[in-house]
């Protein structure tokens, strides 16, 4: 078989899965903010939890294009498995594959793609967001050890994690550790009441003297910042791009569906201008933002230096119309959308995280002008 | 294209200068000039890993590697030397 028909089977069975195991109860994981083990554990049998790592680590082998469109499948049914997937592959997974050691892989990756245990990656705190260059967790050296202390917040899965990727401060110099859950000092507490991801089984971390030996460095102290965390975020940010896809497409799939069924003074609503307006919208937003995603995924697969920003543009653009569409798509529904018997306001709500995680869309327009003041406009020196 | 002016081409593309006239010497330390900021490090890997065909590994990463034009060519340099190193005699 052909690797391309080999990678676009891979696809295949996560639509099927996706429709047969995950849309029927995404629902229920939203109402009682638990993604169940035995769903994890179905993904682990089928590799998805790795799903764009090369095969000998326990992956899937997926190329990038390959791997959003995966990620599109999951997405589409329910957002908060696909976070599974964002965290243990695109976050965890790719930010060891490319700067962990090689006994740092062989520890970490196989286990995550059995699903004997998840990783989650802990930047964010509880007066750190945006400013990740400023975290407040601190290390200190101790012969050949380190020590930790702070808190970590709004950490993806770590509730159930055995370890996380924690980033931490001495001074100036930031570097990455990696932190199993059960070291003396390591202590969580589950975050519930959110908006949206309510099954991702978000935590607030706590460090309190947590030793750590130098075996634990990912990449060098202090490349945690400029190398792990860029690593990272860049990988989160291709995964969120695919992310808000999939939440426009499945909207967009309700939309379509409930204007064709629904009546309002005797003729289908789907007839009604106003609502084609809100469709057209939709479809052309849609198919721009998949065009975004796969020319990314494209210079990705290049080891192309522009990727880095396409991935953010990419991200951005489909957060924002993943907003509008939902917001559309809810309006169509009209009171039926408000309610839980309908999608719609789960993806609504799912669609506004988008715009703040892996980056607030206000940082990606930062990132995005500075490159357009770069790029644009300059005249050639001859 | 010498290996410099490669280099260099690459980070004047990405400066966060508005001076399109500004000069940058070999020896200028691009992060602490604030010529450009720690985002382009990224890209700095990808950019010589495509450019130069090498590989930067997590012994690598250390800043100062990817500082000055000149510090670029010699991380370059050694990474090369290493290789022809491990593949003498194969």
């Amino acid at each position: 078989m052909k690797e391309d028909d080999h990678q676009k089977m891979i696809v295949e069975e996560a639509r099927i899965f996706a429709a047969e195991v995950v849309r029927p109860r995404a629902g229920d994981f939203d109402r009682e903010e638990i993604l169940p083990r035995d769903v994890i554990g179905e993904m682990a049998k089928r590799k998805f939890l790795l799903a764009g790592l090369p095969v000998p680590y326990g992956g899937l082998g997926l190329n990038p294009v390959y791997y959003g469109l995966f990620t599109e499948e999951i997405g589409k049914a329910c957002c908060s498995t696909r976070g599974l997937i964002t965290i243990q592959s695109s976050i965890v997974g790719q930010t060891l594959l490319r700067w962990g050691t090689e006994e740092q892989k062989n520890n970490w990756l196989p286990p995550i793609s059995r699903g004997e245990v998840l990783g989650a990656f802990a930047l964010t705190e509880p007066a750190v967001g945006s400013d990740a260059g400023g975290v407040q967790t601190h290390y200190r050296r101790d012969g050949r050890n380190f020590v930790l202390n702070g808190r970590k917040k709004w950490i993806s899965f770590g509730e159930i994690a055995g370890f996380f990727i924690v980033i931490a401060s001495c001074g100036s110099e930031i570097t990455a550790f990696i932190v199993e859950r059960n070291r003396p000092g390591v202590s969580t507490n589950p975050i519930k009441g959110l908006l949206a991801n309510r099954a991702a089984h978000l935590a607030e971390i706590e460090l309190k003297d947590v030793k750590i030996p130098e075996d634990n460095v990912v990449g060098k102290p202090g490349s945690g910042f400029t190398f792990i965390v860029a690593t990272a975020l860049d990988h989160g940010r291709y995964s969120i791009a695919w992310a808000g896809i999939a939440i426009a497409q499945e909207a967009l799939d309700c939309m379509a569906l409930y204007a064709r069924k629904r009546q309002q003074f005797g003729r289908r609503i789907g007839e009604h201008q106003l609502i084609q307006r809100m469709i057209c919208n939709a479809v052309t937003t849609t198919h721009a933002a998949r065009a975004l995603c796969i020319k990314a995924g494209e210079m990705r697969m290049r080891g192309n230096i522009h990727a880095i920003v396409e991935t953010t543009v990419a991200k951005y653009f489909t957060s924002k119309i993943a907003m509008d569409i939902t917001s559309d798509a809810l309006q169509v529904h009209g009171g039926n959308g408000c309610s839980n018997s309908y999608p719609v306001e789960r993806l609504f709500r799912e669609a506004k995280v988008l715009e703040i995680i892996e980056g607030t869309s206000e940082i990606q327009q930062q990132i995005i002008a500075k490159y357009g003041l770069k790029a644009y406009g300059r005249i050639r020196k001859e | 294209m010498n290996i410099n002016d490669k280099i260099r081409t690459f980070i004047e593309s990405n400066l966060l200068a508005f001076d399109d006239d500004l000069t940058i010497n070999d020896d200028d330390n691009i992060f602490e000039s604030g010529f450009v900021d720690s985002s382009v490090a990224m890209q700095l890997v990808l950019f010589v890993e495509e450019e130069f065909s090498i590989h930067v590994t997590d012994e690598d990463l250390d800043l100062v590697n990817f500082s000055s034009i000149n510090r670029i060519v010699r991380f370059i340099q050694q990474k090369e030397q290493q290789w022809n190193s491990s593949h003498e005699g194969r």
